[in-house]
């Protein structure tokens, strides 16, 4: 329809718009105040070095890990037919979480065909956590979604406990970057960390940004969407796949971020309406925007001191998640 | 004509419950045929057996002269539409939005809806008489108009066969007849073969060609109207009595429960 069409163009438009901004403006937000004259003038100068070493990386970052949590969201919502399905409600993020400090408490160091042992272990870890929800599903057909949830929940407390139970046994250092690196944050340096992810991640959202229609017609329920000539079982394996594969890779690089997968979508449904063929790219980047946000945010609010960014996100996002359980439904 | 649905000896189990057993059953093209019976006979079962929405089962099922698993899902979409029960559905699409889904088994794996899927969208909205209601969304219609937009996404398929689980249920007199009507309007203007699934025995008597009666998951009959509307046939259906009377105007049988 041409007036659709329309209208999703003006709000892509408006979204990209609003995604270069924030990838111009937040990097010069932070303690150490720099200017557009320092970064464009002189490529040697300290603010340089900080703008382009520190804070355009961390930014980008943000960007990666808040569209991909974003879409994994939205993926996990329209499967399960519930709003309050993310990778933190289904255990994934515990799962990534877990695989990840397994591989430090390890201490192994390894990586395969360029992909870091502790992205592989991530990615594995959310396999299972999704694995075990699906499974559940699969076993019991029908079952509410609620119950599905709570599955998950369960699931994620599981997994939340034996990362305690290795933290316990690690060494002192080991534990403290299994700590620090569970509180989730964006402190990194340079470009490697976000290449090493970007593979897996663009692979995850191209696929699912091609199976916008099918998330379409998965909340519409699963006969119906059968009836319409979707291979149901297969479409959510797909979809599962790859929202695990790109979740298991950015939390092997931010740690569990909470709560992005939550809000974002939630937000974009409010503002664009139930139609995936849209809400796929804005909850990319309105994701994008949002976490690099909060990280300019976590630079700033407690100057001197850099929060880690989860705990913005889940400072914001716990009350959210309140605010949805309890608002009347229409 | 010739028979483009067909179940041969075909049982499906849950578990250790057998939801059908050794169905036999045979549709040839343009037929209107109805499925009644008691709750819990099989009828939905049959249905959503045919669209492949429950997988598996032992003996055969064919679509047109092929049996159901050499086709994929979507193949399967092309040749039969599936029509839910419409009760108090929430979706937040948007009439047009929620029909134009239908024409998921015409696209390919990139998802692009062309101009023809959409031209084909304004055609099934203007046959349903939803064309008013395209900008509405689905959670705010009556379950009339409900159960008309479920049609028109079946309809937007362009399957030569349509299954409808009770069309008309929780629907009050009036918008069940309107559904009968556009369900007439398929059938003999559209050429489109109807299953419904019904509990209203004198509506399946009226309106099909050709009934079938399942009860516990066992086929009890198969016959015309005027074969089903016998003491005999509805107690071994039912497993009680009804009242039987003719029609004070056209002398048909009717039935009161």
């Amino acid at each position: 329809m041409s007036k659709d069409t329309k209208k999703n163009i003006f709000i892509l438009v408006m979204l990209l718009g609003l995604f270069t901004l924030s990838l111009i403006f937040f990097p010069f937000i932070g303690i150490e105040r720099i200017t557009l004259g320092e970064v464009l003038s002189d490529p040697s100068s300290r603010g340089s070095e900080i703008f382009w070493k520190l804070r355009l990386p961390r930014v980008l970052a943000g960007m990666l890990c808040g569209g991909v949590l974003s879409a994994a969201g939205l993926t996990f919502q329209a499967m399960f037919r519930n709003p309050l399905a993310t990778p933190f409600t289904l255990g994934t993020a515990s799962g990534a979480s877990l695989g990840a400090g397994f591989y430090i408490w390890a201490g192994w160091s390894f990586s395969l065909a360029g992909i870091s042992g502790l992205t592989l272990m991530a990615f594995l870890g959310a396999l299972a956590a999704l694995s075990l929800v699906y499974g559940f599903s699969r076993w019991r057909r029908g079952m509410p979604s609620e119950v599905m949830l709570l599955s998950g929940v369960a699931i994620s407390i599981f997994f939340s406990s034996l990362i305690l139970l290795l933290q316990y046994m690690s060494n002192q250092a080991h534990s403290l970057r299994i700590l620090r690196w569970l509180m989730g944050g964006l402190e990194i340096v340079g470009y490697r960390q976000i290449l090493e992810p970007l593979p897996l991640a663009l692979v995850g959202l191209t696929v699912i940004f091609l199976k916008r229609l099918d998330l379409n017609l998965l909340t519409t329920g699963e006969d119906l969407a059968a009836g319409r000539g979707m291979n149901v079982n297969q479409t959510k394996i797909i979809l599962l796949l790859s929202a695990g594969l790109m979740v298991g890779a950015v939390v092997a690089v931010a740690g569990p971020v909470a709560f992005v997968g939550l809000i974002v979508p939630h937000i974009c449904r409010l503002l664009f309406g139930p139609d995936h063929r849209i809400l796929v790219s804005a909850s990319i980047l309105m994701g994008a925007v949002f976490l690099s946000g909060c990280d300019a945010l976590a630079r700033i609010v407690l100057a001197p001191a850099e929060l880690p960014v989860g705990i913005i996100t889940s400072l914001l996002g716990g009350p959210f998640f309140i605010w949805m359980l309890l608002r009347p439904r229409v | 004509m010739e028979i483009i649905l067909a179940a041969r000896g075909f049982s499906y189990r849950l578990g250790k419950k057998t939801l059908l057993e050794e169905i036999d059953f045979e549709v040839r093209a343009g037929e209107r045929w109805a499925i009644i019976g008691p709750n819990g006979a099989g009828k939905s079962t049959l249905l959503k057996a045919f669209c492949r929405i429950l997988v598996s089962g032992e003996g055969l099922l064919l679509v047109g002269d092929k049996p159901l698993s050499q086709y994929k899902q979507k193949a399967l979409a092309r040749w039969i539409s599936y029509v839910p029960q419409a009760s108090g559905r929430d979706d937040l699409f948007t009439v047009r939005e929620f029909v134009v889904m239908g024409r998921y088994a015409h696209l390919s794996a990139f998802s692009v809806l062309t101009r023809r899927d959409w031209e084909e969208v304004e055609r099934v909205l203007d046959l349903t008489g939803m064309t008013d209601f395209a900008h509405r969304r689905v959670s705010t219609l009556s379950g009339g108009e409900q159960q008309k937009t479920l049609i028109a996404a079946a309809l937007v398929q362009g399957a030569n066969i349509m299954l409808l689980d009770e069309p008309t249920a929780f629907l009050d007199p009036y918008q069940q007849s309107q559904i009968h009507d556009l369900l007439e309007t398929l059938h003999q203007d559209a050429g489109v073969t109807l299953v419904e699934v019904t509990h209203d025995i004198n509506q399946a008597a009226l309106g099909h060609d050709r009934i079938l009666g399942l009860r516990a998951g066992r086929v009890v009959f198969t016959g015309s109207p005027e074969e089903l509307m016998t003491g005999g046939v509805l107690r071994e259906i039912y497993g009680r009595s009804f009242k039987l009377f003719p029609h004070p105007e056209t002398g048909r049988t009717m039935v009161l429960p």
